[in-house]
């Protein structure tokens, strides 16, 4: 790839002459989508667009990553380069920290606002009365009409200090294990480093072990699903959607560990790294929100 | 009160100003209750205050634009680039002029959001697309559905002039009636989807909400035949659920709801009760 | 200075690519910024076709051409296409272009990203317009998509969605890329409170982009598992409240309103000092007042909802929020008009263009204080007043400070000038037009006309009638201005460095016309 370097008080600016990965990548998005749309409207097509879709998408972070990885190790990047990855990754977090704002939203308006009121609070106190059979409302709820798998619509939730708690734990402690990689990293240590992040990431994939078994147990037993009323819909989206980041997020790791395996970061060049490590405590923190908000209150 | 007084002079002004003269096709109605007539001063206020700052600041923006122009070799002063005091100044007063017209807007509000004493309950219910009314406590309740005239002239090709029929889009078969000067409470909700019950000259609008309930009320001054239509995008044919309400006196009124009673008692299609104005029809009463 | 020649073609470094591989695979800002400029035209030029359609089915009442469904479609995509792919990709087009330029940086801080947010924006519009061929035709739910109404589309529902999810990606790489280009890239000495105002009000509008796009897409996504995966969230049996997705929608929409809004402050705020060839007054207090709308945005949403049944308290908040972000825009108002005071005044196509959109938006933002007078949007809400207000702030409000921004940088990027005569033609065709298209809109509105209706009663017809015509000779001078851009590229007469004849100031004007394909090779020194 032809590459070409412009100088700006710190140096060389690097900036990237012709890549295919953004048209490809915007063409897998396309083929994902509608494969997601028709694989919805249950259309024959559907399945093997979405799977081909995924495959493209896969592709696609495997080369463009590949590709910026070996720039990174020709030395390519200045610090300057190094710290507009470092703002783009904080924005994209807070970009991210918006999105869990909606369902936590959503969450806080159905207990505090609509459950209120359908249980006839405040302006619209005919509600219960004449639309919902006097129906009052207890957190958890699916509603004054019972919706859940269940005839008699009644189902049970996960208790904060079971699974959960071990979750928190298990997040907690990954925490510290990554910092700990970090300082590691920092202090050119990198046994500690190789172990320590290794740890971080099968505490993570442990974590989405148990999550899953969580949810197993949530749709066989508990009468508690996606269709369980509001409490279903907050509680599999928010739990849902952190999952898939825990995942993610594991993901990375793995991959930062291979490259330290391979050698790759310095003890004071290591913007992957700390990209990964920023996002995992995102994850962390939006854990210990769901934590409070869900299981807990 | 001073605000009130303002709102009503710049009202008064409105209303003397021919061209801006009410049941005009070009300004909203003075409508037929209070509350309708002080959301009218409100507006008018609004406008004549948007018309005012609009007026110096435009006027400002125009003189500059003739005085300054460079083709007549002004020339540019480059020293004029801030001052503290002007620009405190344009930012008070804006604030001023807000907080003054804020507070007879929420005085109405205030009003308006005040349901209690009400004297006649119905409950509105929002289809695709057509509306029911529930006479709370009476046993009375019918659907009001587009006029078939305007029906039949608004499908797509129906080769009817639109304009040789009768309120045109503007008609039911069943319009809601009421008393006048009585307070009347609607409670509103959705079927389906969401709709809102708008009709101008009572200066109601509320959204018809699935799952929910909510109130609004109005007090007719005058009988007259009122009419309004569905305000929220409630699928293909919202354009088409009109609202037409009808207040008569209150004596028409007890005449009429005995006759719808009577009707539902003997069955929808034996009846055919005399109904209070012209364009009522007789309702398919039932509870 | 990097360059002082005028005629440069390419960096000592690497030649300019050819052939479609150019644009597939770009990553020069100046490349990516036509692609984006290019796509917002054509994108306006279809959305505007689906208006003309509107108009032409308003033109008088009974339903003449179109089923109310289809025309419920046309209305939905006729403002997600104006939106999602007019306004904002030619905003994006415009920064792709001129941010480097003003800071004097090589190029966008992540070029490659770059890249990709464009070109997820075609993919994501064939998504959203295909849904016009599946089996119940395209959306038709408003672009508001409120529920339970939008959740009874057909195939439309999840490509509507997707293609939202999409657009809503693109705009936040967007929007990181200008962040961090602005906050790393600025050359030395190029202090934040230095920095032209068209950054500064891009800086804050991708911050309100990356807060809210999420938002946007969190509320879809409720849509989305409501409909297929029997999730409660706007469904009261469930303990839901369709209402919650007006809350969630408009949380993320009123700050998009001014996401549509700010950047054109930012560009009249470039033209009005050039052609009065004095500073611009209040710099810092223009700075401020686009922070302050920003922030105020973010608290002031449930004012699209006044009918909705909010509860007394929260009716109240929302109206006193909304008539403060009259302030702030009053203070950007009167900071332009102070900018003409005792200036030397000419009066080229930007400068024509920034004047109209000072009166026109002006106009609405006046019917915005009233609409946001709770008692009264009883009476607005949901009809053509509505309409008025939002198009008198879009269209020769945000649109028209485009077309402000492309006659006025234009020569930088060719190199040639347009033809003065056709751009001035342009201009007055359609500043005439387009209030005969929409100032009678405030008075259908008043009189009672709902928005969202193909047809209406015959009381509502005069007006209508003179605003499709209106409507019809504004589409027409449109293609004026692609004659004018068409003109200018291919046959205009060459520019000089400086362009204008004025007071320019800024880096953009220190490097030759056309720019050189990498803008800033060496940090310009900033005094
Ligand atoms: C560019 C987009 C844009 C902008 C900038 C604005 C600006 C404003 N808007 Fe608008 N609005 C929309 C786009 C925009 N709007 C859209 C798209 C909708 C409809 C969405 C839909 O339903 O589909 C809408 C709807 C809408 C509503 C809901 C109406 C309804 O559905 O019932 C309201 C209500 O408060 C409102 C208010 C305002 C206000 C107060 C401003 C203010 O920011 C305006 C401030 C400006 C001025 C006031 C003028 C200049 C100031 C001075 C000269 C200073 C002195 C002035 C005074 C002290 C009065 N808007
Ligand atoms: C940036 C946003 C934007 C822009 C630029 C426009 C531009 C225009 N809008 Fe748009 N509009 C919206 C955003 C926008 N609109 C939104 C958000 C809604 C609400 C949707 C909803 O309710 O959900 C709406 C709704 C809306 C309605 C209300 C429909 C209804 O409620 O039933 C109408 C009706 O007149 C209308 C008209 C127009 C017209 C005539 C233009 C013109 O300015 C367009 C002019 C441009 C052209 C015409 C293109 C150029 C010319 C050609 C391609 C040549 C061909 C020309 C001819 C055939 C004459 N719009
Ligand atoms: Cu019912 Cu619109
Ligand atoms: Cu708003």
């Amino acid at each position: 790839m032809a590459q070409a370097e412009t100088t700006t008080s710190e140096g060389k600016y690097y900036v990237p002459h012709a890549s295919p990965w953004p048209i490809f990548g915007s063409v897998s998005l396309f083929v994902l989508m509608a494969g997601a749309a028709l694989t919805l409207e249950d259309s024959g097509a559907g399945p093997s667009l979405l799977t081909l879709g995924l495959v493209l998408v896969f592709a696609l972070f495997f080369g463009w990553f590949r590709t910026v990885i070996n720039e990174s190790e020709a030395g390519a990047y200045n610090l300057n380069v190094d710290r507009s990855f470092r703002m783009g990754m904080s924005w994209f977090i807070f970009s991210e920290v918006m999105f869990f704002a909606a369902f936590f939203g959503s969450l806080f308006y159905a207990r505090q606002l609509a459950l209120p009121w359908l249980s006839g609070a405040g302006s619209k106190h005919l509600t219960s009365e004449l639309l919902w059979n006097h129906f009052e409302a207890h957190w958890p709820s699916n509603g004054p009409g019972l919706l859940g798998p269940r005839a008699d619509g009644s189902f049970k939730t996960i208790p904060a200090m079971g699974v959960p708690a071990l979750n928190t734990l298990l997040l907690l402690s990954s925490g510290v294990t990554v910092t700990i990689a970090h300082h590691a990293l920092r202090a050119n240590n990198r046994r500690v480093l190789k172990v320590f992040l290794a740890l971080t990431f099968l505490l993570g994939f442990l974590f989405v072990f148990l999550q899953a078994r969580e949810y197993h147990e949530a749709y066989t037993e508990l009468g508690l699903q996606l269709g369980t009323g509001i409490y279903g819909s907050t509680f599999f989206l928010l739990t849902g959607f952190h999952g898939l980041h825990v995942t993610i997020g594991a993901i990375m790791l793995l991959v930062i560990w291979l490259r330290v395996m391979k050698g790759h970061f310095t003890p004071d060049r290591h913007f992957a790294f700390e990209g990964v490590a920023w996002y995992w405590h995102f994850v962390d923190v939006v854990w210990l929100g769901l934590y409070i908000f869900v299981y807990w209150l | 009160m001073f605000y009130r007084k303002v709102a009503t002079v710049l009202a008064g002004l409105a209303a003397a100003t021919p061209a801006l003269a009410y049941e005009s096709t070009y300004n909203l109605p003075v409508g037929a209750t209070d509350i309708s007539a002080r959301v009218f001063s409100l507006h008018m206020m609004m406008f004549w205050v948007c018309v005012a700052i609009a007026a110096v600041v435009f006027g400002v923006i125009i003189y500059s634009l003739w005085k300054f122009r460079k083709s007549t070799g002004a020339v540019a002063d480059q020293t004029l680039t801030h001052s503290t005091n002007v620009e405190v100044i344009w930012t008070v007063i804006p604030v001023i002029i807000l907080v003054a017209t804020a507070i007879p807007a929420a005085r109405t509000l205030i009003a308006m959001e005040d349901t209690r004493n009400s004297e006649l309950t119905v409950k509105v219910v929002g289809y695709q697309w057509k509306w029911k009314y529930e006479y709370q406590g009476k046993g009375v309740s019918f659907f009001s559905t587009l006029a078939a005239e305007s029906n039949y002239a608004r499908q797509l090709g129906s080769g009817v002039d639109p304009t040789t029929v009768k309120d045109y889009l503007l008609d039911v078969d069943h319009p809601l009636v009421v008393p006048v000067d009585t307070k009347v409470r609607l409670l509103l909700t959705g079927n389906d989807v969401i709709h809102s019950w708008w009709v101008p000259d009572f200066a109601v609008k509320k959204d018809a909400i699935p799952g929910y309930i909510n109130e609004a009320w109005f007090k007719a001054n005058r009988t007259g035949r009122f009419t309004g239509q569905c305000a929220e995008l409630c699928g293909r044919d919202h354009g088409f659920m009109p609202i037409v309400v009808n207040v008569v006196s209150k004596a028409d009124f007890a005449t009429w709801l005995d006759a719808q009673v009577a009707a539902s008692k003997a069955g929808a299609s034996a009846a055919d009760p005399s109904a209070p104005a012209a364009t009522a029809a007789a309702p398919t009463a039932s509870l | 200075m990097a360059h002082a020649d005028s005629l440069a073609h390419d960096d000592h470094h690497d030649h300019k690519p050819h052939g479609i591989g150019r644009w597939l695979f770009a990553t020069n800002h100046k490349d990516i910024g036509t692609m984006y400029l290019v796509f917002a035209l054509a994108m306006f030029l279809l959305g505007g076709f689906m208006a003309m359609l509107i108009r032409l089915e308003l033109f008088k009442p009974g339903l003449q051409f179109f089923d109310p469904g289809f025309y419920n479609s046309l209305v939905t995509s006729h403002a997600l296409v104006m939106i999602f792919g007019g306004v904002m990709p030619a905003f994006v087009g415009l920064a792709n272009w001129m941010v480097p330029l003003q800071i004097g940086a090589p190029d966008m801080a992540l070029p490659r990203m770059n890249n990709y947010s464009f070109w997820i924006l075609p993919f994501a519009f064939t998504l959203l317009l295909s849904s016009f061929f599946t089996a119940g035709g395209g959306p038709a739910g408003g672009w508001t998509l409120y529920p339970p109404l939008s959740l009874q589309a057909g195939t439309s529902f999840p490509l509507t969605i997707f293609a939202i999810h999409l657009m809503g990606a693109s705009s936040i790489m967007g929007a990181i890329n200008v962040i961090v280009t602005i906050l790393n890239m600025r050359a030395p000495g190029m202090t934040l409170l230095r920095l032209p105002l068209f950054c500064w009000t891009w800086l804050i509008t991708a911050y309100l982009l990356i807060a809210v796009m999420p938002v946007l897409a969190g509320a879809v996504t409720m849509l989305l598992t409501d409909h297929y995966f029997g999730t409660s969230f706007f469904n009261p049996a469930g303990g839901g409240d369709p209402v919650m997705f007006q809350h969630i929608f408009w949380f993320f929409g009123h700050p998009e309103v001014y996401i549509l809004i700010l950047p054109a402050f930012g560009i009249v705020s470039e033209i009005i000092p050039t052609f009065s060839r004095k500073p611009l007054f209040g710099y810092d207090a223009m700075v401020y007042a686009t922070a302050s709308i920003a922030f105020l945005s973010f608290i002031v949403w449930a004012h699209h909802m006044f009918t909705v049944g909010m509860p007394l308290a929260g009716q109240m908040f929302f109206m006193m929020s909304t008539m403060l972000i009259a302030v702030p825009t009053g203070v950007k108002v009167f900071n332009w008009t102070t900018t003409m005071w005792r200036g030397s005044l000419s009066f080229e196509p930007p400068m024509l263009f920034a004047l109209a959109f000072l009166f026109l938006f002006s106009i609405g933002g006046f019917s915005g204080l009233m609409l946001a007078i709770a008692p009264a949007d009883y009476q607005y809400q949901d009809t053509y007043f509505v309409v008025a207000h939002f198009h008198y702030v879009l269209v020769p409000g945000a649109v028209f400070a485009i077309m402000a921004g492309v006659y006025y940088w234009l020569p930088k990027w060719t190199g040639r000038m347009y033809s003065m005569a056709l751009a001035k033609w342009h201009f007055w065709l359609s500043t005439i037009s387009v209030n005969v298209l929409f100032f009678p809109q405030h008075f259908l509105g008043l009189a009672g006309m709902p928005r969202r209706i193909p047809d209406y009663s015959v009381q509502f017809t005069d007006w209508n009638m003179v605003s499709s015509i209106g409507g019809f000779a504004f589409g027409v001078s449109q293609l004026l201005f692609v004659a004018a851009i068409i003109h200018g590229v291919w046959y205009g007469k060459p520019a000089t460095a400086k362009v204008w004849d004025a007071g320019v100031h800024g880096l953009e004007w220190t490097l030759p016309s056309p720019a050189p394909y990498h803008s800033f090779e060496e940090a310009p020194e900033i005094h």
